[in-house]
């Protein structure tokens, strides 16, 4: 097989997969890049981002952040509570019960949240 | 008592009054302010706040007013461990702190740290504070800022700095015939609050003073400032009031705050209250940014606003000298 023939047929195999992939994977792809950023909650500016945000059961919520100092992310009741998160760490907690759960800031108490469960 | 008037001005060819009969004079307080990146001292007498330029009444009246008495320093904030741009090297305004006091007319007999020694808690944080302050030979007290009880409720800021405290580490002591009080207001913080005292150290600081003369200067002093200096941003503490009432019988109370990396006064009744500056980085005034986060300057800029405040008792005066001075 001479050089060009090889490189056509690599052509040949790798452009239908590629294809493939865009068709099978876009879809889902864009779904899930939406879901997860819904599933975040950035902690910018001593605020969290979005304030309130609403999830499905067993969804794992991600705070980061985003400032020079560090935050810790506490429920106002207990259920969850982090370590301090310096600049860009992240904490994560998966909600397996429906409710409201309020939380806040543990060193900076003017910051408080909400996540929703449905 | 005189009540209002923050700044004299005969000295220094500034006069404000308080028109708003609350202690606050707002634009001789901001020209207070503008004149702490120079260095600025603030002299109370009869519950007057007076200001000075330092400079021309550094050399001689300050002199004056140490002689006989009690001089200490107060410094906050030194965040050791933050590498932000706000300030990458904490260490060496640290350090520059210490050749500042060490460098003093007046050797002080003791120094505060109002809080926020780390900026993560971590061990090794607290050990570095702790190798360079040693280079002052002073006596420290602390109180912990909220950097310095991160994940362990305080456990460790106590075990280091807090044995002879009690509760979360309060405590009181007597130097001069002054009394100190150190309180903590950076912890079991509740949602939505400010600061917090709590009602076990409401109960021990009534009977702290309950048994005190009325003539005994009262100092106290907290990480999170015990009067409102901007609730949007935190900072103050939800029940200093209770607090402060405990102390309204004594002639002479001062306040020492840090937690706001810049310095501020204010002069109500019987007491006057001071932020300090941070040894580390600077923040925002109230309300002149999105949020309270430190504050990038010009690198030049930035030792003018950081530093340490010098404080003066004299016996048979009625008040005492708080100096703010810069690192530049």
């Amino acid at each position: 097989m001479t050089k060009t023939n090889l490189l056509w047929s690599a052509v040949a195999l790798v452009l239908p997969m590629a294809v493939a992939s865009v068709l099978v994977l876009h879809p889902t792809g864009a779904k899930g890049e939406a879901a997860a950023s819904r599933m975040e909650v950035r902690v910018d500016n001593f605020t969290f981002g979005p304030a309130t945000l609403t999830v499905p059961v067993n969804s794992t919520v991600t705070w980061v952040n985003k400032d020079d100092l560090p935050h810790v992310i506490a429920s106002n009741d207990g259920v969850f509570k982090s370590k301090a998160l310096d600049t860009e760490d992240k904490y994560s907690f998966t909600f397996s019960k429906p409710g409201t759960y309020a939380y806040f800031c543990s060193i900076h108490p003017k910051m408080v949240g909400t996540i929703i469960v449905k | 008592m005189a009540k209002t008037n923050l700044l004299d001005s005969k000295a220094s060819g500034l006069i404000e009054h308080d028109h708003n009969n609350d202690g606050v004079n707002r634009r001789g307080f901001l020209k207070c302010m503008a004149w702490a990146g120079t260095g600025a001292f603030c002299v109370i007498e009869g519950g007057v706040l007076k200001s000075h330029a330092l400079g021309s009444h550094m050399g001689s009246g300050m002199k004056s007013y140490k002689k006989g008495g009690l001089s200490f320093v107060q410094i906050s904030d030194s965040h050791m461990g933050f590498n932000k741009p706000a300030n990458p090297d904490v260490i060496a305004t640290l350090q520059a702190a210490v050749d500042k006091i060490n460098a003093l007319p007046e050797a002080p007999e003791f120094i505060l740290h109002t809080g926020d020694i780390s900026h993560l808690s971590k061990p090794s944080e607290f050990d570095n504070v702790d190798q360079i302050l040693k280079a002052t030979n002073k006596e420290i007290f602390f109180v912990p800022g909220e950097h310095d009880v991160l994940n362990d409720d305080g456990a460790m800021f106590r075990e280091r700095y807090g044995k002879n405290s009690e509760g979360q580490g309060w405590y009181s002591f007597d130097k001069n015939g002054v009394h100190f009080i150190g309180l903590v207001n950076v912890m079991n913080l509740k949602a939505g609050g400010l600061g917090t005292l709590g009602t076990e150290q409401l109960e021990w600081l009534k009977n702290d003073v309950k048994h005190l003369k009325h003539s005994t200067p009262i100092v106290v002093f907290a990480h999170v400032p015990l009067w409102s200096v901007y609730p949007q941003w935190g900072w103050g503490t939800d029940d200093s009031a209770q607090a402060l009432s405990y102390l309204k019988k004594f002639g002479s109370v001062t306040v020492l705050n840090g937690h706001i990396h810049q310095t501020m006064q204010k002069v109500e009744g019987n007491i006057t209250f001071h932020t300090a500056f941070s040894t580390a980085f600077p923040q925002p005034a109230p309300g002149q940014a999105e949020g309270p986060g430190p504050m990038k300057v010009p690198a030049e800029q930035l030792r003018s606003i950081l530093g340490i405040t010098d404080v003066n008792y004299v016996q048979g005066r009625h008040g005492l000298a708080v100096v703010d001075s810069s690192l530049a």
